[in-house]
């Protein structure tokens, strides 16, 4: 297995390569063909590696030496652990299932091609990123998918909004790569390592001074902060929205946006010795997913509605990290990559039926034309709504816990809250979209279609995910066949734990387990059925923009968040740029050097006068000088 | 062999400017095509242990203890391979454009390919100081005789201010040669000083001397680089050259500036790096974040490269005067790969240019939908320039980052900023010129055709290849950079 391993993520680069050479040339159904075959080889070698690290253990496998400077040694190679397989499953799994959709979704496109072409690459980028067995190639594989990220975002490059999306994704990620950048720097001076197993087996005897490891920590979040949207850098990710939903799907939802989450994880050796690190992390999570879900309550464009919902997800992920839950952050990313994926497909589907129409204002009534759609959507809802049973019951419902046992009744308070507000804008949306009446025009009500099976099958197998996938980690009281499988399969990577009381997690007992429970899980029944008489029984519609007032303008408008980062940020760097080029460098620094020209030219023009021809100056000052001389001997 | 790559320039320039009638297109890439040649071939036998292989060394002047001696470490090496691989490829773009008296044109290059050599080859003092100064007189006519606009004043404004630069370089030169000890040879007359690179490496200076003697090589080498507040000569030049030239000044005659830190600054008076690296750190960081902030607003897309070429020289002017390991071998790598990226850039302003009748990103837009393969090498050689992993530009900037940071974390932080900047400007004029409705001018822009076709596709191979497998790289130079940095403490 040791020696297949580098064709994991060197499959879908030979995907990228012959896709983007030769893809123009080829038939939309070879590079279709070329595109998702590489992906299901490489998931299947992913599902071989699974057995063979669930039997044996860990997988290491060294490619060659990428460059030794002095001690400072990074090797391209894998490591093939439980934590990282899991995301390759994750990845190739629903990678694969988005390749497929998009043979249909992209079919029309002229750049179709291209389209594989970049979705390869983006999965080599993300394979990269887990497997590596250091943190130089994390981060190989960290801007790798930022790259990946940018061109699919603009896509559609004739459109200069979306460029000016995908730009503003590239930048703002390449700040918090920054972070984590000088975060790999001191970790290197600090362990003399970049490797995982080098680093976390040398934190006892090196035994660093708690606020480097605090520094280190913190670093590293601030490239998470970058990569999975978490506040002060998350608006990118709504402006993401502008690639095509497959990408929305896969990069922007399912897997490139949990890498943070991932890096955490990974480092949780490290974390575990900064309690104040977790808890900033918590804090900055718990802060953007309520920020985000208040958002999402008025928003009217399908995909921004999940987009931020993926923002406010993603901070209840690093709320699990910062409580020491990071199994149930990885659990969460897992079922959130299931639905969330579907949820997005889902409304790909819905945006392919009506002619490229993103406003839930203009739908309505839909479930009649696109049926599957309607209950794969409806699965993905219930499932983010944390319907019981159902893959996002589970996960949500674990981290809940955590947070309680470990943050105690404010943080499990705030933390439910995001939880809840999360259910009311999902139920919006699919009640406003799919029930009611069909409010778009008569040319989109004649051209609505179910989507051709090349994208509906993919739906299904991700509702059955959705449905089936909070089973892999039931809680045990319930009882319910394979307690914490995912847990125990993780435990030599990655455990929950409670640094800030003690190191071990606290165990609630059974009773207060079920109360909690019990208590989300009504609180989550009652918003579904009071989204459903608000919006499908009495046909409650979101108000046109130019009626929106008060705190509902505020929501629509994001809290004018972009204005405040162009006002501080974007349009001051624009002024800075002109000032500088025109009065420091132009005027001041080269106005001197032009002076010291200038002013040698005026003293030699003096001087020249002395070269006048006449025989009597030349001999005085032969004269003066020799006198001059002459006297320097008495000095 | 060193001696080679010097005459096979020299000899061919020689006949290029005695004689009107000969093919000199195809003679000129003859020649730097054999240079490459004997580059590979110096390559292949080569010893990077870190002595110097290649070795000549003629007495020329021997009562004055000057020789004409060449050698070749892993630096110096890379620089040669730096300077023949280009050459080449900048000849080769200059067949685009027909020029008036094109065997002088052709001759002037050739002179200044064997002078560039020469810089990287010398190792007495007094010859590095000739090749120096007469690399910039071939550069001079190329900039002055087939410029754009104000092309003279901006010429000669370039040509004194890097001239007077090199003067403090002699004096400083000057000093540490008269304090050498006098030696005697046998069968050559006794000198009471020596220019030999050991014997002025030998010499203890005390700590005012070496301070005036670092001043004074640090002023002809950061107008050369140039380094921040050193550097107005530079967009004006850039900018008014014609793109050969261009390409000269920026992707190998720069790196004299930087060579001549590693080879000659700093072992020549260590005893002041001490004092003097806060502050040439310091000027180089400021440079990185003030050219590349003027870099975010130009509509010029040569001028915007000119100020992007600023802050990426100050990075690797930084990590190279942070002189630990991480950062002069990221100064090497970096100078290649600058080289590399930078050409490959300018080669693309040329197209434009050629295409549109100008350079402003305004007149441009929508190029990607007409001119496909352009917009994919052009996107490959602007990653490399923004250091994305696995392009050529990511491990130098990784390393030099590394070395400014360990000198100071602070300070390491601020260069850190290139990585954002650079994405800003670079995806701002990538954008505009390729991205977005195309107007009637780009409507029917024509894809890349075969000669431009060689050219971008041997940059953008190299910029994926070397992305790759940066080590062949750091091998070659890795033994010449352990021998002066232990040589050199402070």
């Amino acid at each position: 297995m040791q020696a297949l391993v580098p064709l994991i993520p060197f499959l879908p680069f030979i995907g990228f390569a012959v896709n983007g050479l030769f893809g123009s040339r080829l038939s939309k159904s070879t590079v279709g063909l070329i595109g998702s075959g590489a992906l299901l080889v490489s998931f299947l070698l992913s599902v071989a590696c699974f057995n063979e690290v669930s039997a044996t253990g860990p997988i290491h496998s060294v490619l060659y030496n990428f460059m030794t400077v002095g001690s400072f040694q990074v090797n391209f190679s894998f490591l093939v652990d439980q934590l990282s397989v899991w995301m390759m499953l994750v990845v190739t799994g629903v990678g694969f299932l988005i390749h497929v959709y998009s043979i249909g979704y992209m079919h029309d496109d002229e750049g179709f091609w291209k389209f594989f072409a970049y979705l390869n690459l983006f999965i080599f980028s993300m394979l990269l990123l887990v497997m590596g067995d250091n943190l130089v190639m994390l981060f190989f594989g960290w801007e790798g998918v930022g790259l990946c990220s940018y061109l699919l975002i603009g896509f559609w490059f004739t459109n200069k909004e979306y460029n000016k999306a995908a730009r503003k994704a590239f930048i703002m990620n390449r700040i918090g790569d920054l972070g984590l950048l000088l975060g790999i720097f001191l970790i290197f001076k600090t362990f003399g390592s970049v490797a995982y197993t080098d680093i976390f087996s040398r934190i006892e005897s090196v035994n660093p001074d708690p606020a480097i490891i605090t520094a280190i920590c913190l670093l590293l979040f601030v490239g998470a902060i970058g990569k999975s949207a978490q506040i002060p850098l998350y608006t990118w990710l709504p402006d993401a929205m502008a690639g095509p939903t497959p990408v929305s799907a896969l990069i922007h939802a399912a897997t490139m946006v949990t890498a943070g989450i991932y890096l955490v994880a990974r480092c949780n050796p490290l974390y575990n010795l900064s309690p104040d690190a977790l808890t900033i992390v918590a804090a900055v999570g718990l802060v953007t997913s309520i920020w985000a879900a208040l958002i999402g309550l008025r928003q009217n464009d399908i995909k921004k509605v999940l987009a931020y919902s993926t923002v406010s997800q993603l901070g209840l992920m690093f709320v699990a990290l910062g409580m020491g839950a990071y199994v149930s952050a990885m659990f969460h990313v897992t079922t959130h990559a299931f639905f969330k994926a579907l949820l997005f497909l889902g409304a790909g589907s819905v945006i392919h039926a009506m002619g490229g129409e993103q406003d839930i204002r203009n739908m309505g009534g839909l479930r009649k034309a696109l049926p599957i759609t309607f209950w794969v959507f409806l699965i993905g809802t219930f499932a983010i709504s944390g319907f019981p049973l159902l893959a996002g019951f589970f996960s949500k419902d674990e981290i809940f816990a955590n947070t309680y046992a470990a943050g105690g009744r404010l943080w499990w308070g705030l933390a439910g809250l995001g939880g809840m507000i999360t259910a009311i804008y999902m139920c919006r949306l699919l009640f406003v979209t799919f029930f009611g009446n069909f409010r778009g025009t008569e040319e989109q009500k004649r051209h609505l279609h179910e989507s051709p099976g090349v994208m509906t099958i993919p739906l299904i197998v991700l509702a059955a995910l959705s449905v089936l996938g909070g089973f892999l980690n039931t809680p045990h009281f319930l009882h319910l066949g394979t307690p914490q499988w995912l847990g125990h399969f993780l435990e030599p990577v990655v455990q929950n734990a409670d640094p800030a009381h003690g190191g071990e997690p606290h165990h609630l007992p059974e009773s207060t387990e079920w109360s909690l429970m019990l208590f989300t899980t009504s609180l989550a029944l009652i918003v579904i059925v009071v989204s459903y008489f608000v919006y499908a029984v009495r046909r409650g519609l979101p108000v046109a923009d130019a009626d929106q007032t008060g705190l509902t303008r505020v929501l629509a408008r994001k809290f004018y968040v972009d204005e405040i980062y162009d006002f501080l940020f974007v349009k001051p760097t624009e002024k800075m740029s002109q000032l500088l080029h025109y009065y420091a460098d132009i005027w001041a620094i080269d106005g001197i050097v032009n002076g010291i020209g200038s002013g040698v030219r005026a003293v030699g023009a003096q001087f020249r006068k002395l070269q006048n021809g006449n025989m009597e100056y030349y001999l005085i000052g032969m004269v003066v000088g020799a006198v001059l001389l002459f006297l320097t001997l008495f000095v | 062999m060193s001696l080679l790559l010097l005459l096979i320039p020299f000899l061919a320039s020689l006949a290029l400017l005695g004689s009107r009638h000969l093919p000199a297109r195809q003679i000129a890439l003859a020649a730097t095509l054999a240079n490459l040649t004997v580059t590979a071939i110096a390559l292949a036998g080569f010893n990077g242990d870190g002595s110097f292989n290649y070795e000549l060394n003629q007495p020329w002047l021997p009562e004055a203890g000057i020789s004409f001696r060449l050698g070749l470490d892993g630096i110096s090496m890379l620089l040669v391979l730096l300077t023949n691989l280009l050459a080449p490829i900048i000849v080769y773009t200059s067949f685009n454009r027909s020029f008036e008296l094109e065997n002088r044109y052709y001759g002037l290059v050739l002179l200044m390919t064997g002078a560039l050599n020469g810089v990287f080859m010398a190792l007495d003092g007094l010859l590095f100081y000739v090749f120096y100064e007469l690399a910039l007189i071939p550069i001079y006519f190329i900039c002055a005789i087939w410029g754009g606009e104000n092309r003279i004043r901006v010429t000669l404004k370039f040509f004194i201010y890097t001239f007077v630069g090199s003067l403090f370089m002699l004096v400083a030169l000057l000093a540490v040669y008269l304090k050498t000890p006098g030696f005697i040879q046998e069968g050559l007359p006794a000198a009471a000083h020596s220019f030999n690179w050991e014997n002025l490496v030998a010499v203890q200076l005390d700590s005012a001397t070496a301070w005036w003697v670092m001043l004074g090589f640090f002023l002809a080498f950061a107008v050369k680089m140039p380094i921040f507040p050193f550097h107005t000569w530079q967009p004006d030049t850039y900018v008014t050259a014609p793109t050969g030239g261009t390409m000269l000044l920026s992707g190998i005659m720069l790196k004299m500036g930087i060579y001549g830190v590693i080879r000659w600054m700093v072992p020549l008076a260590p005893e002041a790096l001490h004092t003097w690296a806060p502050i040439f750190l310091g000027l180089a960081v400021v440079g990185i974040v003030y050219a590349s902030l003027i870099a975010v607003k130009q509509s010029d897309l040569k001028r915007l490269i000119a100020y992007s070429s600023i802050a990426h020289v100050g990075l690797i002017a930084a990590g190279v005067m942070a002189w630990n390991k991480t950062g002069v071998q990221g100064g090497m790598i970096q100078m290649l790969n600058h080289g590399i990226n930078v050409v490959g850039l300018f080669f693309i302003v040329d197209l434009l240019e050629r295409r549109l009748g100008s350079r402003s990103l305004i007149d441009m837009g929508g190029i990607a939908r007409s001119a496909p393969k352009f917009a994919a090498l052009f996107m490959i050689v602007m990653l490399g320039s923004v250091a994305v992993p696995l392009t050529n530009g990511f491990v130098g900037e990784f390393l030099l980052l590394n070395g400014v940071w360990n000198y100071n974390a602070w300070l390491g932080a601020a260069a850190g900023l290139t990585i954002i900047f650079g994405a800003v400007y670079m995806l701002r004029a990538y954008g505009l010129a390729m991205f977005g409705e195309a107007n009637r001018q780009t409507e029917n822009f024509a894809d890349v055709d075969r000669r431009e076709w060689i050219v971008l596709g041997a940059v953008a191979g190299m910029v994926l290849l070397l992305g790759f497998f940066p080590q062949v790289i750091l091998n070659l130079t890795d033994g010449s950079v352990n021998r002066i940095l232990g040589a050199v403490q402070f």
